[in-house]
């Protein structure tokens, strides 16, 4: 469960200080797939970083579980990455000459987890993101771009986090692959009860969360139930 | 993280640029490999230097007349000038228990001929008693020494040392055969076994005659040019040197704290040896060390690249919960893998040199145990000191940015 009370965030460049997030306060309950959304620039990168503890707040409470995480050191935050975040983003981001195993098993090493517990944590998350077991040994790169996404699905999934943060997931690929994705963020949310949150621009991914929370100019201008889910194709879920 | 995945992590990006890393460990093979190899050169030097100075004789005091000046090292005595060594005083070193032979020799430079080749050369005539094998640990290879007997009789007999031998009569055998020293017929009786040059003095190069011979017939000389004396056991040494000045003090009348003579063991002259071969060891160690601190800069120089190169990589990794500390250990072990391969190879490397220089050189090397463990520390400290920056600055990337990079 995610409560923030005030956050706001400035960043000092020189003389100029910006302010990019103005006093957000909103709830996020376990089990919610919520999309925050609005244009580059609207603080919504932000909010993402301080949401997933990468950034703490300058000002206003943050708590995450009912932890305050505003105040902790880097390494503190570390940990609780470690143990409660899951992170997707845009340009998948995997470790080019790891295969597709050993990048989703990274988050259990920093965790200390043990190599075989983690292999078998491993393949429950490639099999949660529908990742077909026959490129399981393959290397990221000669992987399409669908399909590292889906890597880097497994390795949000596989220290069981209390969220997942999915940064623009369908930016870098194409409508049908982005597809997809978006119907693997929907299947893990209903089937698992997972805690999503979509950062994205488009209405159009944003559509396909339960929730939706505008945001401009680093405040929040809408917070509501997206009465217009979209449902992501069903057919288009095996390849 | 454990040991275990800090390895691989760590083997995955080396073997991931093969060319640079192996580039970078030459860098280190290079530095180890010299250190390795100059420190067994100059210390096989000082272990030749050592057996062919106690080759000259074991457990050896050598009496000169005339004063060694400290600081001037035994090459610079008064021999020569100061004459105050007579046969007597070998009589007197006799007496002192502990000493187990005496050989008062007399020295000089004289034009040798053999009439019979034709052939002349110019060499040490020694003037020695039958002791001078003893003392001087050297021996007979052909025909024999001479006898008491000879050297009552001023016999001119002549013992050659193998050069002098085949200088003066090449390949045929020089025993009964005539040579002519200062102008006076001397008969060949024996040839000396060959020992090797040892210094500033090579004993191959002498010519023995009898003592008596040498200092009525030859130069006309009472005096002695040297004393040495062979000392039933090492650990007596000590107190045989002292009581040798005492006594030959008390012979000439002499205070014994400025006698006119020297009394200078084994151990003075292997010191003085010793000491320049040391710090020929360290000025070679110390030049092969600016290439150790070389390769530790290409080191230090091949991590900051890889930081840059893989910031989002970095960035990656604090996002999913590595801590600074799996950050810096991750760099650093790559630097001290690096550096300990490096070692590794140029420990070898420095043997195979060594072995080289003794095979091709002749000059007898020896790899130590405690310089192999010594190399091998500083390249592991190397791999540290010059990583420890790289890795601090990649740890302290602050994952938003890093992750941010282009």
């Amino acid at each position: 469960m995610i409560e923030c009370k005030n956050i706001s965030k400035s960043y000092k460049s020189g003389e100029i200080e910006t302010l990019a997030l103005k006093n957000a306060s909103f709830r996020i309950n376990n089990g919610e797939f919520i999309a925050i959304m609005g244009p580059s620039g609207s603080g919504k990168s932000t909010l993402m970083h301080i949401l997933g503890c990468l950034d703490t707040p300058t000002s206003g409470l943050y708590f995450l579980d009912e932890e305050n995480i505003a105040a902790l050191s880097d390494d503190e935050l570390a940990a609780i990455r470690s143990a409660k975040i899951g992170f997707i983003f845009q340009s998948f981001n995997l470790l080019p000459r790891s295969t597709v195993i050993r990048n989703v098993a990274l988050p259990l090493v920093y965790a200390g987890i043990q190599k075989e517990k983690r292999e078998e944590a491993a393949k429950n998350a490639l099999n949660d993101a529908a990742f077909p077991e026959k490129f399981w040994q393959y290397m990221p790169n000669q992987l399409s771009g669908g399909m590292m996404q889906r890597v880097a699905i497994a390795r949000a999934l596989v220290n069981n986090p209390s969220i997942i943060l999915a940064d623009e997931p369908t930016g870098n690929l194409d409508t049908k692959t982005g597809e997809m994705v978006l119907e693997t963020f929907q299947r893990l949310h209903q089937e698992q009860g997972r805690t999503i949150i979509l950062i994205t621009h488009e209405p159009y991914v944003a559509e396909h969360a339960e929730r939706i929370i505008q945001i401009r100019d680093g405040s929040i201008v809408e917070d509501d139930k997206n009465n217009h889910r979209r449902i992501a194709n069903r057919i288009v879920k095996t390849i | 993280m454990k040991i275990k995945d800090l390895f691989q992590e760590t083997n995955a990006a080396l073997t991931a640029n093969r060319v640079r890393s192996s580039l970078t460990i030459l860098g280190i093979v290079i530095g180890i490999g010299s250190v390795i190899a100059m420190i067994s050169i100059g210390q096989g030097a000082s272990g030749q230097i050592q057996s062919s100075i106690e080759g000259l004789g074991s457990n050896l005091l050598t009496i000169l007349p005339g004063v060694v000046q400290p600081g001037r090292g035994i090459v610079s005595s008064g021999r020569g000038a100061a004459q105050t060594l007579i046969n007597e005083d070998a009589d007197v070193l006799k007496q002192i228990t502990g000493v187990a032979y005496v050989s008062p020799e007399l020295q000089r430079r004289f034009q040798i001929v053999s009439p019979a080749t034709g052939n002349n050369t110019n060499s040490t005539i020694i003037g020695a008693n039958v002791e001078y094998p003893l003392v001087r640990n050297v021996s007979v290879s052909e025909g024999a020494f001479f006898t008491d007997n000879q050297l009552r009789s001023m016999g001119r007999v002549a013992v050659l040392g193998p050069t002098v031998a085949k200088d003066l009569f090449a390949d045929s055998d020089p025993i009964g055969k005539t040579l002519r020293i200062n102008k006076i017929n001397f008969k060949v009786i024996g040839v000396l076994q060959t020992k090797g040059s040892a210094g500033f003095f090579n004993p191959d190069d002498t010519v023995l005659v009898p003592l008596t011979t040498m200092q009525k017939i030859l130069a006309g000389s009472d005096f002695l040019s040297t004393i040495a004396v062979s000392v039933e056991e090492k650990n007596l040494m000590p107190r045989v040197q002292d009581e040798a000045i005492l006594a030959l003090a008390a012979k000439h009348r002499v205070d014994p704290q400025s006698p006119d003579f020297s009394v200078v063991s084994q151990a003075d002259i292997l010191g003085t040896l010793t000491q320049v071969t040391d710090t020929f060891t360290i000025f070679l160690a110390s030049i092969a060390g600016i290439s150790l601190v070389v390769g530790g800069i290409g080191i230090m120089n091949m991590m900051l690249t890889t930081v840059t190169e893989r910031t989002r990589e970095i960035g990656l990794r604090k996002a999913i919960g590595a801590k600074k500390r799996d950050v810096s250990m991750q760099f650093l072990a790559e630097a001290i893998m690096l550096t300990s391969i490096g070692g590794i190879v140029g420990i070898t490397f420095g043997w195979g040199i060594s072995f080289a220089v003794s095979q091709i050189a002749g000059i007898a090397t020896k790899v130590s145990f405690p310089s192999v463990l010594l190399a091998f520390g500083v390249s592991a400290a190397i791999g540290i000191i010059f990583g420890y920056y790289p890795a601090r600055r990649a740890a302290s990337l602050n994952p938003i940015e890093a992750l941010r990079y282009e």
